[in-house]
């Protein structure tokens, strides 16, 4: 397979997951045309990480993986090592902004870099030194209080902004509400913003470390911990790549458990959302009522499935669990009356003015700034981009079950909190359409079938999640065990959106715009 | 506003139905909250410290004051700084990366303070455990006086949690 001319010959790779091409280029001159092509045909950046192949007789391996109409081209670019320096690669991110902290990140933990200008540390704050590097097989280390790296907090530079009456407002890494740490660095006049930066790592866990050398019932459990409200689409993106990789299909049953899991998931996130959102235009009755409908969501969950979020219910080979006909019908008769209540709630929301003029404008970002941040999922289809995993568009067919499903996705055009409250509202009654679907063309069979790891083999998995495109790359190692696992949440493109849409708002509007958005920090931050 | 202020009342009061059955749920929410005041007689305030954690633990803390278990409608109260705070719930095997600002939140909440560690991570670690980028167990940071484990604990289990927490300060 060739993609636009360009001379790198892909592969297709097997299994029943979203449609997935490995290439290598031959240089990073070729990468670098191979990127530029993409662009240029719309396609986005999906995600980028770095791989230490040493102890395989290599030397580095740089992973770009691309979204295109058709599917997703993984382009690798082997990089030689030269004794203890940090070998460098061609800057992607003049061509995708988005690069720019992924290549950060990357050099943070692998110990490559790229050649561009902005070498600033991403996840690296100062709990370990500049020249060691978490990611390469020979990084050990001491842990346990008291032994191990000296914690220095670093300095970060900041862009400072200038002019008569701007000043700065730092806020976080604790943030006021029940929510994850992160830094945020207002730059304001008045109560203008006229930037914001943002500075995150704080939530870094060393999660990709602990995938080195697990087994595959360890790994599903890791990838099920990156981002809690995501657990369903990272251990369903895992699953798909470790089956792509070992040459397994999941049995139908075990698909089509698996979206009802994910479907389930994204209308209790949304859920959970549209009632903060109320709350934060000030709209209480909003949060007190979907979060009365996401209990008795979450409470279903946890009689049918044992969890409350399902985590740990999708692994590879299929599912752990299985449903019976009580079960569905239950899930079938409460679909109904979520239904009849978020109809009720949305038209409320839609006629309440002071709700409206918080939300209506606010926030903005047109379809061309989501292209060119590589933007996915929900916050992309709020702006006018036609774009889900789930969904068939030209050159493209959803992988199972979603293509017999037939999912239809949800836009808006306005690309502001509106916008983003719209397209939940919607993609909560498509989720409920589809949630009846399942519970009623549910195949019987088998659940899970053995996964026998495949020593080097590699794979890729995409799973449209709540929030975005999820992807877990997986590479074995020789003896079957896990040797590098990246898992990628939307969040990473999303972050640089909100930068964009909070710029010409007021500061009270800040909390509008982050909630409408919902970013992981955990899912970005590792 | 009529149709909201209906709405509202069709909904109803959700938290505190007469049980009509022995155990379930929302019998034990009924115990815990009259149990929660006999002990307390006055508010509780709780400032919630993610110190590392995957959200999951955030998300059913965020259940607490969901109409069901309604814990603010008892006097407990969540609060946007640690000087404002009896309690801090902390989540996550500690990152290094929070390591610092989680001493200082603790420094700036005032005596008599109470810790508790919420989820698996908070109490042993959890999948994350000890590493170059994590302090593991939150009393590996700073002290702790309760421990509420489960990956995540369900709203049941943290209120129960904050209970025992409060008796054992008593």
């Amino acid at each position: 397979m060739i993609f636009h001319a360009e001379p790198i010959e892909f592969v297709r790779q097997p299994g029943l997951g979203a449609p997935a091409w490995r290439g290598r280029a031959a240089d990073g001159e070729d990468m670098l045309r191979f990127a530029i092509s993409v662009h240029r045909h719309h396609g986005r950046l999906a995600a980028l990480w770095g791989e230490d192949r040493r102890q395989q007789g290599a030397g580095y391996r740089l992973h770009c993986v691309f979204a295109l109409d058709e599917g997703w081209p993984w382009l690798s670019l082997d990089l030689a090592a030269e004794g203890d320096q940090c070998p460098v690669y061609p800057d992607l991110s003049g061509i995708f902004s988005a690069a720019n902290r992924m290549q950060r990140a990357t050099r943070d933990l692998v110990g490559i870099a790229s050649d561009g200008s902005d070498q600033r540390p991403w996840l690296r704050h100062g709990a370990w030194p500049a020249d060691w590097y978490p990611l390469r097989h020979d990084a050990v280390h001491e842990v346990g209080v008291g032994v191990g790296f000296a914690n220095f907090p670093s300095d970060y530079e900041f862009v400072k902004v200038g002019g008569e009456g701007a000043h700065e407002i730092p806020v976080g890494p604790i943030h006021a509400g029940i929510i994850e740490p992160g830094h945020f660095r207002f730059s304001v006049v008045g109560e203008r913003v006229l930037r914001l930066e943002q500075r995150l790592g704080y939530q870094h866990k060393g999660v990709e470390k602990l995938f080195i050398g697990a087994d595959l019932a360890h790994g599903a459990r890791l990838v099920g911990r990156v981002s809690g409200d995501s657990t369903c689409a990272y251990a369903w993106a895992y699953a798909d790549a470790v089956e792509a990789a070992c040459r397994v299909e999941p049995p139908p049953r075990a698909l089509m458990l698996r979206a009802l899991m994910l479907e389930r998931e994204r209308v209790a996130n949304h859920l959970g959302d549209l009632g903060a959102l109320g709350n934060d235009a000030a709209f209480a009755f909003g949060l007190t009522q979907f979060m009365r409908l996401k209990e008795d969501w979450l409470r279903l969950n946890q009689q049918i499935f044992g969890h409350r979020f399902m985590m740990d219910r999708i692994v590879p080979g299929g599912v752990v669990m299985d449903v019976d006909a009580a079960a569905l019908a239950a899930m079938i008769e409460q679909c109904g009356v979520v239904r009849g209540e978020v109809r009720k709630l949305h038209a409320l929301y839609d006629a309440h003015a002071g709700l409206q003029d918080r939300f209506v404008t606010t926030g903005a970002i047109d379809a061309a700034l989501a292209r060119e941040l590589s933007l996915s999922g929900m916050a992309a289809r709020a702006s006018g981009i036609l774009l889900d995993g789930r969904a068939h568009r030209q050159g493209y067919t959803p992988p199972a079950p979603y293509a017999k499903l037939g999912v239809r996705p949800v836009t808006d055009e306005r690309g502001d909190v509106a916008a983003r409250v719209a397209v939940r509202f919607d993609e909560i009654y498509e989720s409920l359409r589809l949630l009846h679907e399942i519970a009623l063309g549910l195949p019987g069979g088998e659940t899970r079938v053995e996964v026998a790891p495949i020593g080097d083999a590699s794979g890729l998995g995409v799973i449209e999640g709540w929030r975005g495109e999820v992807l877990v790359g997986v590479q074995f190692a020789g003896d079957g065990r896990l040797a590098r696992v990246h898992p990628h949440d939307p969040s990473w493109q999303a972050w640089p959106a909100l930068e964009h849409a909070v710029m010409k708002d007021i500061v009270p509007d800040f909390p509008l715009i982050n909630k409408s958005f919902n970013l992981s920090y955990s899912g970005a931050d590792l | 506003m009529i149709p909201l202020l209906r709405h509202i009342f069709r909904t109803g009061i959700l938290t505190e139905p007469m049980p009509e059955a022995e155990g379930g749920p929302q019998r034990e929410i009924d115990r815990l909250h009259d149990e929660i005041l006999k002990v307390l007689g006055r508010a509780l305030t709780i400032r919630e410290v993610d110190a590392g954690s995957c959200n999951g633990c955030e998300l059913e803390i965020h259940a607490l004051n969901n109409p069901y278990y309604n814990l603010e409608g008892r006097g407990i109260k969540f609060v946007a700084s640690p000087r404002h705070a009896d309690m801090l719930l902390v989540t996550g095997s500690v990152t290094r990366n929070m390591e610092n600002a989680l001493r200082i939140a603790y420094d700036c909440t005032p005596d008599p303070k109470l810790v508790v560690a919420v989820g698996d991570c908070g109490c042993n670690g959890g999948v994350f455990g000890e590493s170059y980028a994590t302090c593991g167990a939150v009393e590996n940071v700073v002290g702790v006086d309760l421990r509420i484990p489960g990956c995540p604990p369900t709203p049941l289990a943290l209120m129960q949690g904050i209970l025992a927490a409060i008796r054992t300060a008593k």
